[in-house]
This record gives C-alpha cells, sequence and structure tokens, in this order.
C-alpha cells in the first residue's frame, strides 16, 4: 500500500472555463477523495475531458478554484493522465516508459526493472522492443497507461481509455484499471459507456453542458436518479 | 563521344587531380552542413518553440533567405574577409575555410527554416502528452529534435544538395585557386569556358554520383531508423 497521497484530495470549487462565451465547464463543485474509483459521465461535450483536464492542472479554471490538498499550483508529481487518444514518442514501447520514468526524475539505476514491471503489468513484455506506434490500438492504451504509472501516481485520471476499443481489448483496460485501484491509485475516468461505469465506478458524476448535473454512488445513481437529465441518460435517451 | 570517352578515363583511372578536386568539394561542402545544422536546428527549434512579437516575420524572411543567391552570399563574405573588412584581420580570404563560411550561409536557413516546420509539426502532435508527462523546457526542445532526427535528414540533405550544387559564392571567396581552393563545381565552370570538356564532364558525373550515393546512404539509415523507432 502506498504513502498517503499528497495531491489528494482535489477539490473543485465553482470551476469554470470559458472559450468566448462558450462555457466549456460551468460552475462545477466537486471533491475528488481518496478511494474507490469516481467515474465521469456524459454525452460528447458535456465537459469530461475539460474537467479532467482541470483536475490534472493542464488547464487553468478562467474562475473559480482548484487546490490538490489545499494547494494551489502545485507541481503535478503525483498525478499522470492517459489522454483520450494518446500520442505514442517515436521510439519502442520500453522506450516510451523509460522516457516517462525518466521524465518523473525516477533513479536511473532503476529504468530497467520499473520498464519492465510496468510493461509486464500492462501485458506488453513481449512488445518491449517494437515501435509504439506499430502497436494495435489497444496496445497503444495499455502503454499509455503503463507511462502515466511510470510517474507512481496518487491519482490517475483516465480519459475515455476505451473509446474505439473492441470488447477483449476494453476488458484488459479494465482489468489493469481495478489493479491499479487495488494498490490505492485513485483513478478518476471519463466515459460515455454507462456498463463501463457501472463496473468501474464507485461514484458517478453526471456532466452535461459543462455543468455536474448529479453525482453519488454507482448504486444509488443508476437505481434512484435524481433529476431528469440522469434518468433520461441511464435510460438510453438523447441527451442534447 | 571522344569526349565522353576522355571524360570516364579521367575517372576511372582516378586521376589525382580529379580525386583532389573531390576531396576539397567534399571537406567543404560537408563541413558547411555540418556547421548550418549546428546553428541551424536549434535556431528552427526556438523559433518553432516559442511564441514572440514578430515571430511571422522571422519565418518569413528565414523562408525567404533559404533563396539567397549564392554569388549575394559570395559578395557578403567577400566584404567582411577581404583586408579592409571587418574581419580581414582573420586572413581567411581565398581559403577553404572562407568557401565554408560562405556555404554555411548558405545552407543554414534552408536547415533552420526546414526544421522550424518540422519541430512544430512534432510540437503540435507531442505538446499535450509532454505536458501531461510534466516533462521540462529543455527537455522538450532535445525530445522533439530526437524524435525528429529522421525528418531532419531530409533538411540537412536539402542542406548538402545546396552547398554541392553551387558555385557562385565559393568561387568569389575561394578564387578557385589550382590545388588549394578550387572545387568540382568552380572547375567545371572554369574547364568549359577553356574548352577543356573532358574534365568538365568527368567531373560532373562524380558529382551527380556523390549527391545520389549519399542520399541513397541517407534514406537507407532513415529507412531504418524507421523501421527500429516507429
Amino acid at each position: 500500500m502506498r504513502a498517503p497521497a499528497s495531491d489528494l484530495p482535489i477539490t473543485l470549487a465553482e470551476a469554470t472555463v470559458r472559450v468566448g462565451d462558450v462555457a466549456l465547464l460551468d460552475r462545477i463543485s466537486l471533491v475528488l477523495a481518496p478511494g474507490a474509483p469516481t467515474v465521469l459521465v456524459g454525452p460528447n461535450g458535456a465537459g469530461k475531458t475539460t474537467l479532467l483536464r482541470v483536475a490534472m492542472g493542464l488547464l487553468s479554471p478562467t474562475h473559480g478554484r482548484v487546490t490538490w490538498d489545499g494547494r494551489e499550483a502545485v507541481s503535478a508529481t503525483r498525478r499522470a493522465i492517459v489522454l483520450q487518444r494518446p500520442t505514442m514518442l517515436r521510439r519502442s514501447a520500453a522506450g516510451n516508459v523509460r522516457y516517462a520514468l525518466r521524465a518523473a526524475g525516477a533513479p536511473r539505476g532503476e529504468w530497467e526493472r520499473r520498464t519492465a514491471e510496468l510493461l509486464r503489468l500492462v501485458g506488453l513484455e513481449a512488445f518491449s522492443s517494437r515501435p509504439a506506434r506499430r502497436l494495435s490500438g489497444g496496445e497503444q492504451q495499455r502503454l499509455a497507461l503503463a507511462r502515466a504509472l511510470a510517474r507512481d501516481p496518487a491519482v490517475l485520471f483516465l480519459d475515455e481509455p476505451t473509446a474505439s476499443l473492441d470488447p477483449a481489448a476494453t476488458k484488459a483496460i479494465e482489468d489493469i484499471v481495478a489493479a491499479v485501484a487495488a494498490r490505492g491509485v485513485k483513478v478518476v475516468m471519463s466515459t460515455h459507456d454507462l456498463g463501463q461505469a457501472k463496473r468501474v465506478g464507485s461514484e458517478i458524476v453526471l456532466l452535461h453542458r459543462g455543468r455536474a448535473i448529479e453525482s453519488g454512488t454507482t448504486e444509488m445513481f443508476f437505481a434512484k436518479p435524481q433529476t431528469e437529465e440522469a434518468r433520461k441518460f441511464i435510460a438510453g435517451e438523447l441527451l442534447v | 563521344m571522344n569526349t565522353d570517352l576522355s571524360a570516364l578515363q579521367l575517372v576511372l583511372s582516378a586521376d589525382p587531380a580529379l580525386i583532389a578536386i573531390v576531396k576539397l568539394s567534399l571537406l567543404v561542402s560537408l563541413t558547411a552542413v555540418l556547421l548550418a545544422a549546428l546553428i541551424g536546428v536549434p535556431l528552427g527549434a526556438l523559433i518553432a518553440l516559442t511564441r514572440f512579437p514578430g515571430r511571422e516575420a522571422v519565418i518569413v524572411t528565414l523562408n525567404a533567405l533559404m533563396g539567397l543567391p549564392p554569388v549575394v552570399a559570395g559578395l557578403a563574405v567577400f566584404l567582411a574577409l577581404s583586408r579592409s573588412g571587418p574581419l580581414g584581420s582573420w586572413g581567411l580570404l581565398f581559403t577553404p575555410q572562407a568557401m565554408v563560411i560562405a556555404q554555411a550561409i548558405l545552407v543554414a536557413p534552408i536547415i533552420a527554416a526546414l526544421s522550424r516546420q518540422t519541430v512544430e509539426d512534432l510540437w503540435v502532435e507531442y505538446r499535450d502528452e509532454l505536458a501531461a508527462m510534466n516533462v521540462a523546457a529543455a527537455a522538450r526542445v532535445m525530445t522533439l529534435i530526437w524524435d525528429a532526427r529522421f525528418s531532419l535528414v531530409t533538411a540537412l540533405l536539402a542542406g548538402f544538395g545546396r552547398a554541392a550544387a553551387e558555385v557562385g559564392a565559393i568561387i568569389i571567396v575561394g578564387g578557385n585557386i589550382d590545388g588549394f581552393t578550387r572545387t568540382m563545381t568552380t572547375a567545371i565552370a572554369l574547364e568549359t569556358s577553356k574548352g577543356d570538356l573532358p574534365l568538365a564532364i568527368g567531373l560532373g558525373l562524380v558529382l551527380i554520383a556523390i549527391v545520389i550515393l549519399i542520399n541513397a546512404l541517407a534514406w537507407g539509415a532513415r529507412r531504418a531508423g524507421e523501421r527500429y523507432a516507429g
């Protein structure tokens, strides 16, 4: 079990991101506490990616504030993110992980051992010397996960990590996410797949048009939705 | 027909005068490309990754300088290195070093402009990922240059092509002195004007062969590297 997370809880207070007249995030107040995975759900354009980027510290809110364990503007040493379409660096699979380890400040003497460990964790040990860009979509997502885990994060953000993957590749990713969460890493994941939200999430946050419409435990969210938007979303109706 | 045969005989017999000219040409052009790369690649990367007032004007100027006329570059270097020029005390005029300087001035804008475009394109691709990995600014520049290395080979080849083919600058600053500053292109110009076509044609054949060989080697290295790194 890891040491207590230094970046948690992540607190968003009235966090707003505006681009011109459009609010990508609209006065979101949310606490991401240590514990089981939180899943952000909502249709395309709901603000899931923007919220993840704000919580990661990649994007500053135009209004409101974000704090990590009560502090603002702390270096993202204990946070990691897997982007929706991760870019593979022009190196081998192992080279990508080594790069992430070096960027995270891991001692050089540990690179080889930890690279092998991380590749094994995501099931890519046999592809260690293969150019990362030649891997399949699912393999690239797993490699992106290994790269993120190289940061030894206290909190791991995953932006629709299984979008456009087949069921087998999706299961592989979900298994890794479950293993990572079991090691004490706080997972915050976005998806518009309700089945996945049920399988992975312990807490659900529904976003729509940049606003947090409803949040609660997974059981409560699916069994007793409190808002019309949540009821429609769960019923598979279009939220426009 | 006889002229063609004489040219071939010169090449095949490895004529010492011809070999000396070829050696000097390669030394001058490759050194100039190396110098230009040391300046042009970091400069291109810097312009690609920074935003400052007048950046657009700098990019347009750099792109325009790719077409800098060799005789103008030669004239500028001549004036700078001539006895009464600001760098006259260096005593470099009519030496191979002066030719290297002139060619580096011609080649650096080509390498810088192509590097700028290459690094900027890769930056668009890598930006979010490097930010997510919290990579420091200096390390980002090194990463982009390293990962763009196979594309940057094309910039170096374009620079080498320019250096190997030009005659206007080096004839002004080198003086085309036999056995000292005579290169393939200056020799071709001279021998043609003298009517010694076999040597001119022989040198022309060698020049074309060298350019093809260097491009083929670079292409092979690029393909092998891409197979390994993706």
